[in-house]
């Protein structure tokens, strides 16, 4: 058995990263995924773990040497946010296109202008489409289990894809909380060896990332796509068989107090548990709302979407970026189009709040789920709105 | 089937290996550069002294050394630059235009 | 001493390297024949002759631009030896990553301990312009590479843009003569300069027509530990505006008239490898290339004064080690403590 131990969670990850026996970092630092990388480097420096720490001059060296590492056949970590992950754009795209596995946490930051070191997800949201698996933490104990769950998936002959496992800037990467820190062994058991499927071997030389003509551009990127795409049933495949080993479960969406709701909330990462308690709250006055929280971004978990709204009229969906000139907050957008098929669907609304720091409270997910209900009876349609924002 | 065996590369999602990765080496062998060519060397080996110059700054890689120490360029890669004849020490190769 | 330790090493490490002989020329190809560069691409030509003295057992990292272009059409490869494109700026990122990863992997008995040159190989402008950084960082974390430039003095892949590596005066599409430009306004970065400021052990610059020193400095740059540079002239028939046959000719040139002198550095310690008594006037290498018809006698002259006074320097920095190593003996003798 493991132990027991108080922690700051930024901590925490770096601890599962050390368990998974990474053998390279490649990081640059920015607020708030310092303390990771600083504890990373803290363990290789005193010899407690065995890897490479590469302290690079940017994120876009960053993640290129991870590439680099990757395609040598090594396991490979790294962190960022924000203007980091921002920075890091072209070449994330290109570490999904070469099927690298490396794992990636992103401590959700808003992005400049004006700059801004607090949480939102405007910076992940920027880069949804770059063809990595996208998971999203609510505690503590769920950042550590989501990083050694991303290399078990990453590393999988089915996926061999990137992960970014996502953690709330501050509000979560900088608590302290009682995390669960399983042995060695266990993890091992969950955990094997990584084993490239290909790799930059002279006895066995192949060429990476060649010119793509416009005879197989898009059969390149049908492939990614359906790589994606099939990678959920590994990804639910290695939740269950952590539930097995450690006790945890994790599914892609989880419903809270759905049943017979009226209204659902739909939220992403930490504020989860504060909606939660909203929603205790709420349904003590007698409302009739439940919650339901995507663990899983990318591939989007279609069916366990449809299948958790079922019976709600309204779903007021949170989302924690602007769409500038869009149709919706991204996430909104994205619930709306999943569910357009589908018959006896909800009412989406959309409400962005908590933007680069600004905290959702408990009041304001009452306050969303009063507004739903209204725009419900009255019929009106909505696209999205900025809650709390002050006109003036 | 490789990809490299189809071809222009002409393949279906499913073949690809992953990654769009090319795992044989050096298949760029059947691209046939020849075509491009308007000019040949022909050398003279009365006059060649077997320096091997012509072969080291080909830049396409056409010489092939001969069992009598020569060298012959290969008409499937030459592109007819003409680097060869104006860099052999004794003027030994002539550029031909090809008809 | 540490520039006595770093001799030493030095030395240690090219005690079993006799160099190239004409004649025994490694006679297999790692890059193959069906590559798609222009007919007579001094920059393919460099490339091959880099691959020749390096081996097997190399993986390569190369940036976007006319040689990853030429060499990795799908669904053919021209690399008999491992290869990866990631993007235009980050060779040396790249490879700095499969440096460190083979470093780990050996380290921790998951591969076999052996000895794998990583280099990375970039054009000018990956290397002066977009990719800096991305090489300054490798540069200055030490990795065990060797980082390869294949000068051809422009952005020859998009189209022959200027770079910070073309030289004073040449045309290139952005950096057009007229009435107010004489082509190229500024003089050429010397990034082998950059390099050498970086402290690491190896700098060379080499050209295709000096093929022999050209392998010798490959193979150098790979058996010294930690970073090494390798600054190549690449003629460009395409963007040189000149005959398919006159890569070499035109290589050639550049060294006898000093437009690209050929030296070494190190450690620290300049030598010039090719030494040219008389030097040409450098009117001899621009009137081969029609990037330089425009330029007047005006510039011309300019230009050769440039040279004449680069010269010079390159020949004082020759010198300046043995006045150096006199001076911290001097400071570390006794009578001075
Ligand atoms: C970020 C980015 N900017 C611009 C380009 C377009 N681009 C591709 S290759 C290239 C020039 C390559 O020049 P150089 O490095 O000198 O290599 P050469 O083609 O001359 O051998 C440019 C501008 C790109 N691929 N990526
Ligand atoms: S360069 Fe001329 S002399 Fe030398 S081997 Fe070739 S043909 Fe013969
Ligand atoms: S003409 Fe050019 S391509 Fe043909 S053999 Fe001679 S050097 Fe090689
Ligand atoms: S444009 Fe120049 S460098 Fe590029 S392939 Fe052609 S000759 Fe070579
Ligand atoms: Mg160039």
């Amino acid at each position: 058995m493991g132990v027991r131990v108080a922690m700051e969670v930024s901590i925490a990850a770096a601890e599962a990263a050390k368990l998974a026996d990474v053998d390279v970092i490649a990081a640059y630092p920015i607020t708030p995924q310092t303390h990771i990388v600083e504890h990373l480097a803290e363990l290789v420096a005193d010899g407690e773990l065995d890897a490479e720490y590469v302290p690079v001059e940017s994120e876009h060296s960053a993640l290129s040497a991870c590439i680099g590492s990757s395609a040598a056949g090594a396991r490979t970590f790294t962190a960022t946010c924000a203007q980091g992950l921002a920075l890091m754009h072209e070449i994330l795209f290109i570490a999904s296109a070469l099927r690298t596995p490396i794992v990636m946490m992103v401590v959700n930051r808003a992005l400049s202008a004006p700059i801004n070191i607090w949480n939102d997800h405007s910076d992940i949201m920027a880069e949804r489409d770059c063809g990595w698996i996208q998971t999203f933490a609510e505690n503590g104990q769920e950042v550590f289990d989501l990083t050694l769950h991303a290399f078990r998936v990453a590393e999988d002959h089915r996926v061999l894809l990137p992960i970014m496992v996502n953690l709330d800037g501050f509000i979560l990467s900088h608590m302290i909380e009682p995390i669960d820190i399983p042995e060695k062994e266990e993890v091992r058991r969950y955990l094997p060896e990584f084993k490239p499927a290909m790799r930059l071997d002279p006895d066995r030389p192949i060429s990476m990332g060649p010119v793509g003509i416009p005879e197989v551009y898009t059969e390149a990127k049908k492939q990614l796509d359906e790589a994606l795409v099939a990678s959920k049933g590994p990804i639910i495949q290695a939740w269950d068989e952590f539930g097995k080993i450690f006790g945890r479960h994790y599914k892609p969406v989880e419903t809270y107090r759905c049943e017979d709701a009226e209204v659902l909330l739909l939220t992403m990462g930490s504020i989860s548990e504060t909606a939660m308690t909203a929603v205790d709250i709420m349904r003590e006055k007698g409302v009739s709302v439940g919650l339901i929280r995507l663990r899983l971004w990318r591939p989007f978990p279609l069916d366990e979407l449809r299948a958790a709204v079922k019976g709600a009229d309204t779903l007021a969906v949170v989302d924690r970026a602007v769409s500038t000139g869009g149709p919706g907050g991204p996430v909104c957008s994205e619930v709306r189009s999943a569910l357009f098929g589908l018959p006896n669907r909800p009412k989406v609304l959309g409400f962005i709040a908590g933007l680069g720091g600004r905290d959702v409270t408990l009041e304001m997910f009452e306050e969303m789920v009063n507004q739903s209900i209204e725009y419900a009876k009255e019929g009106k349609e909505q696209f999205y709105e900025l809650v709390g924002v002050r006109e003036l | 089937m490789k990809a490299s065996e189809k071809t222009g590369g002409i393949i279906g999602w499913k073949d690809l290996e992953l990654g769009c990765a090319l795992i044989e080496p050096g298949t760029s062998k059947g691209f046939k550069t020849g075509d491009w060519r308007s000019q040949r060397p022909v050398t003279d080996k009365e006059k060649c002294i077997r320096c091997g110059l012509c072969w080291i700054l080909c830049p396409d890689m056409a010489y092939r050394p001969t069992e009598d120490g020569f060298f012959d360029s290969d008409g499937n890669y030459c592109k007819g630059c003409g680097i060869c004849a104006r860099e052999c020490p004794t003027d030994a190769i002539a550029m031909i235009r090809e008809e | 001493m540490i520039a006595e330790e770093l001799m030493a090493k030095e030395l240690e490490e090219l005690k079993d390297f006799r160099g190239f002989k004409p004649r025994e020329l490694p006679r297999e190809e790692l890059v193959s024949p069906g590559h798609r560069a222009c007919l007579g691409c001094g920059e393919v030509l460099a490339m091959r002759l880099v691959m020749k003295a390096l081996g097997r057992d190399t993986i390569v990292a190369m940036p976007t631009g006319c040689m990853e272009i030429i060499s990795s059409s799908f669904p053919q490869t021209a690399w008999e030896v491992p290869w990866i494109h990631v993007a235009f700026e980050n060779a040396a990122a790249v490879a700095s990553g499969i440096e460190a990863g083979l470093k780990a992997l050996m380290r921790k008995g998951k591969i076999k301990d052996r000895r794998i040159f990583v280099v990375a190989m970039a054009g000018d402008g990956g290397t002066a312009d977009i990719g800096v950084q991305a090489l300054s960082g490798a540069f200055e974390r030490g990795h065990d590479f060797v980082y390869v430039c294949l000068d051809n003095e422009a952005y020859m892949n998009t189209g022959i843009q200027r770079s910070s590596a073309t030289p004073y005066g040449a045309m290139t599409t952005t950096s057009p003569p007229g009435k107010r430009s004489i082509g190229q306004m500024t003089w050429k970065k010397d990034m082998p300069a950059i390099a050498v400021a970086h402290n690491i052990p190896y700098v060379a610059t080499c050209a295709p027509s000096h093929y022999i020193d050209l392998m010798n400095k490959v193979r150098k740059a790979a058996l010294i530990k930690g970073p090494a540079y390798l600054h190549i002239f690449s003629p460009c028939p395409t963007g040189w505006r000149c005959p398919s046959d006159m890569s070499i000719e035109v290589s050639r040139l550049a060294v006898q008239t000093g437009i690209f002198p050929l030296y070494e550095v190190v450690n620290g310690r300049y030598k010039i490898t090719v030494r040219v008594d008389r030097r040409k006037p450098v009117e001899e290498y621009l009137k081969t290339q029609r990037r330089f018809r425009h330029l007047t006698r005006d510039v011309i002259e300019r230009i050769q004064r440039r040279g004449d006074e680069n010269m010079v320097k390159l020949e004082c920095q020759e010198k300046f080690h043995s006045y150096y190593m006199n001076a911290l003996q001097y400071a570390s003798s006794p009578a001075q403590s």
